[in-house]
């Protein structure tokens, strides 16, 4: 029995997820017009392979996998493509996003699919397989697998499956390890042997006693050594750094990643979508959506990627007092700004909102330094600090109180008395910091290319002084001549 | 902004401390008479009419700050902190200087650096020290035992019944007589058998102060305060007690004296735990209410005043942005607790 460990801080909401656990996962059915952004992962984006006009079939790379850090998008049906611009993206901001329109058109044909035989293939070719099939972190943060997979050469002790699904309302992943945990370990075998893990554990909230049930009796009947562990129910015990700590007692360094402590930390959905894309060939074109809240039958749906949320809502039947729609989770998520903005690979809830589920917070008061936030915070963090110092704008102050280990849970959010909204200043802070660091960079490559230049130029002025003179017969006289005119030269 | 979030607020947490200094009030009604109340009514009054004007002045919006309770749990610190006899004007200017000057004048709501309550106490025994040392005699002590209006017309007037001097109505502190009279060379354990002390402290005072631990326990029960400020300083005064008296006994009275006498337990429930003049570390709040404790114990015994908490509790204030510096906790995926403002990583 492995031994767990805890983490500081930690809230306990109320999950509302009953409701949306009722139904096995349901097929969406084919949306006639699909917006796919180009980029719906983390990392650099290539320009597409399509134009206007143009018809695909499911599956087609409709950008490629650009740079190291980077994965490909795929078109999630056949059909025509529309349009190629700007669209509004599914990101707080309402900013645009680089999109392919697709119309479908109603057959929902496959490109050729080739499964791939990992256990005999260079890992390499495994690895270039997720990346070019478009696989991404299911969990939220859509960091390409093929990146984190590859572990850069280094050793993994642990590969661990994040089952946690911590956010009230979500349901997606309970559901996807009740029906599809074979299949998950599939995958979790091909992350094995990716990886080389010593251990692999597979960690699920104990709110989930079925899907623990299914996952273990699959881990059985995998024949790998895995072990399914079932952590407390406290959330964010699904945030990496903190399912991490409480698994293994190792802590992620602070501006380092969970490699360094010798861990790979995979959703149990993207382990899901590791065995679709080497084993049957698939690139990620679906994903399962938990459609919940203010709706009569709310339910998980397997849709595809690049579906309108509205589309999607309106197949739980949203209740007439809706008033719009949140991509994600009551804690971490965010309002979209249309029924248009597209599910996209991090897309792992919508819940119809209405003014009785999600009453207006009353206007912030001043911080009266009560300390709850930091009670509950899990990266033991002083969040009314953070908060003092991002409102006075002092940012170097900011980062020396660890700003940047804030995980932007919303723990310090949900229990201050203030109603502060704690996280939007932490997110400006660092936008801010970011956005300055980028600038002195680039001011410091301006400077060093302005300071050599300056030196390229001096040499060059010193060669020729000194190939005039090595010409010249009367070489000494010429020479300090030459040198003179140089001299006069560089005062200019 | 998350869309979910606890029934939480701060006229809620303040209106939680007032309510756990009731059971203490009516303790203090049973063994000294009504006057508390008129003095609880007008440092309310004072408090809230000064919070209206400042949040005026300062172009703030009335509503929702009056209403958030804050004002008054100032006002009846200060009511509590006041001897029930004091003159109407001085209770409400100590609570004016408060609310105006250590509250508002440095920010308002959240930004005090002093706990405005134990500044307006400080103002008020600098300034009016025999007014503020004129405390009364329980009612079972005393020689003539005034009615709530007699009470009322002092306050107000500064007139006593006929025949009726101010010695009929006031008694020394027990920690004043405690102070007094082992000035006089006599020994404590003989001190204490003085009429005014009750099993442990001052007759009628230990009752209240028990009552302020019941009214604590259930403000850290409901998450209002944390254990660390009450424990760290009743133990710190209380070992602090205990050795001086175990070294010389006649000299030096003991913890349990210390414990049920005067402000020691309001003081630790409900005055040091100030959230906004106080560390927000754990560890910071230990080393916060130990200094406390300590300062409280130095100032009853060999300073100028027999009770010490305000003068703890401002002096604490003062170190505790200092403390709060460097009692910072590690942070996840950080090896040692670091300097919040220090060291760059």
């Amino acid at each position: 029995m492995r031994k767990l460990h805890s983490f500081s801080g930690g809230i306990h909401p109320p999950e509302h997820k009953e409701r949306s656990t009722r139904e096995p996962i349901a097929a969406a059915p084919l949306p006639p017009r699909l917006i796919v952004p180009l980029q719906q992962h983390a990392g650099t984006v290539a320009d597409p392979l399509v134009r206007v006009g143009d018809k695909v079939l499911k599956g087609q790379p409709l950008a490629p996998a650009l740079g190291p850090v980077s994965a490909a998008t795929h078109a999630p049906t056949s059909g025509t493509v529309t349009g190629l611009a700007p669209h509004p993206a599914p990101h707080p901001s309402g900013l645009l996003s680089l999109c392919a329109v697709i119309e479908a058109d109603g057959e929902d044909r496959w490109t050729e699919r080739v499964p791939l035989d990992w256990r005999q293939a260079d890992p390499r070719a495994v690895i270039d397989r997720l990346r070019d099939a478009g696989v991404v972190g299911l969990g939220g943060a859509a960091f390409p697998t093929a990146v984190k997979a590859r572990a850069n050469g280094r050793p993994v002790e642990i590969l661990l499956l994040n089952g946690g699904e911590c956010e009230p309302y979500i349901t997606c992943d309970d559901m996807l390890m009740r029906e599809r945990a074979p299949e998950i370990f599939r995958g979790i075998r091909i992350l094995r042997h990716l990886t080389g893990a010593r251990e692999v554990v597979v960690g699920i909230e104990d709110n989930k006693p079925e899907a623990i049930a299914a996952m273990e009796a699959a881990a059985r009947a995998s024949g790998l050594t895995a072990e399914v562990v079932a952590v407390p129910t406290l959330y964010p015990a699904g945030g990496e750094k903190q399912l991490i700590r409480v698994v293994t007692g190792r802590e992620v360094p602070s501006g380092g990643l969970p490699l360094d402590a010798g861990v790979v930390c995979f959703n149990v959905a993207t382990a899901h979508a590791v065995q679709r894309a080497v084993e049957s060939g698939e690139p990620m074109v679906s994903r399962v959506v938990t459609v919940t809240g203010n709706v009569h039958a709310p339910r998980n749906y397997e849709c595809l990627l690049g579906t309108p949320v509205g589309d999607l809502a309106a197949l739980a039947g949203p209740a007439a007092d809706t008033d719009g729609y949140i991509m994600g989770g009551p804690l971490m998520g965010f309002p979209v700004p249309s029924g248009n903005v597209p599910v996209v690979k991090a897309t792992n809830c919508v819940i119809a909102s209405s003014e009785a589920l999600f009453p207006k917070p009353p206007p912030p008061m001043p911080c009266i330094r009560c300390g709850r936030c930091a009670e509950v915070c899990p990266a033991s963090l002083q969040p009314m600090d953070l908060f003092w110092f991002a409102k006075a704008h002092n940012l170097e102050k900011a980062e020396a109180y660890s700003l940047f280990d804030c995980i932007e849970c919303g723990c310090c959010d949900y229990v201050c008395p203030s109603h502060i909204p704690l996280v939007q200043y932490y997110k400006f802070a660092k936008g801010e910091i970011r956005s300055m660091k980028q600038e002195k960079e680039a001011a410091d490559r301006a400077r060093r290319r302005h300071e050599f230049r300056q030196f390229r130029q001096e040499r060059e002025k010193q060669e020729r002084a000194a190939r005039l003179a090595s010409r010249a017969p009367g070489a000494k006289k010429a020479t300090a001549r030459a040198e003179a005119l140089a001299e006069s030269q560089e005062g200019e | 902004m998350t869309l979910v979030a606890e029934q939480a607020s701060v006229s809620r947490i303040m209106f939680q401390v007032l309510a756990a200094l009731v059971p203490a009030i009516a303790v203090y009604v049973w063994y000294f008479g009504p006057a508390i109340l008129v003095q609880i009514g007008l440092a309310s009054a004072a408090a809230l009419a000064s919070e209206a004007v400042m949040l005026r002045l300062r172009r703030y919006p009335v509503q929702p700050f009056l209403r958030d309770g804050s004002a008054l749990v100032t006002a009846w610190l200060i009511a509590l902190s006041f001897p029930p006899l004091a003159p109407w004007w001085l209770t409400v200017t100590a609570t004016v200087f408060a609310i105006v000057v250590a509250k508002h004048l440095y920010g308002g709501l959240g930004n005090n650096l002093f706990n405005p309550a134990m500044v307006g106490y400080a103002v008020a025994i600098i300034s009016f020290p025999l007014q503020m040392t004129r405390w009364s005699a329980p009612t079972a002590l005393a020689a003539a035992p005034l009615g709530f209006a007699d009470q009322a017309a002092y306050i107000f007037g500064g007139g006593l019944p006929a025949g009726l001097g101010l010695d009929a109505v006031t008694l020394a502190t027990p920690l004043d007589t405690l102070k007094t009279h082992l000035a006089l060379g006599e020994t404590a354990a003989d001190i204490l058998t003085m009429p005014v002390f009750g099993l442990l402290g001052g007759q009628g005072g230990e009752i209240i102060s028990l009552a302020y631990i019941m009214g604590g326990v259930w403000l850290w029960r409901q998450q209002v305060i944390t254990w660390h400020v009450p424990v760290m300083f009743l133990a710190t005064v209380a070992v602090m007690a205990a050795a001086f008296h175990a070294a010389n006994p006649a000299q030096y009275a003991g913890a349990p004296l210390h414990l049920a006498s005067g402000a020691t337990m309001i003081g630790a429930f409900f005055i040091l735990t100030d959230p906004v003049s106080s560390p927000t570390t754990p560890l910071g709040k230990l080393v916060y209410a130990g200094g406390a404790g300590v300062l409280t114990y130095v100032i009853r015994v060999w300073g100028g005043y027999p009770d010490g908490v305000a003068f703890a509790t401002l002096l604490m204030n003062l170190a505790a942005p200092m403390i709060e510096l460097h009692t910072q906790p590690r942070v996840y995926g950080q090896r040692a607790s670091r300097k919040g403002g220090g060291e760059k990583p």
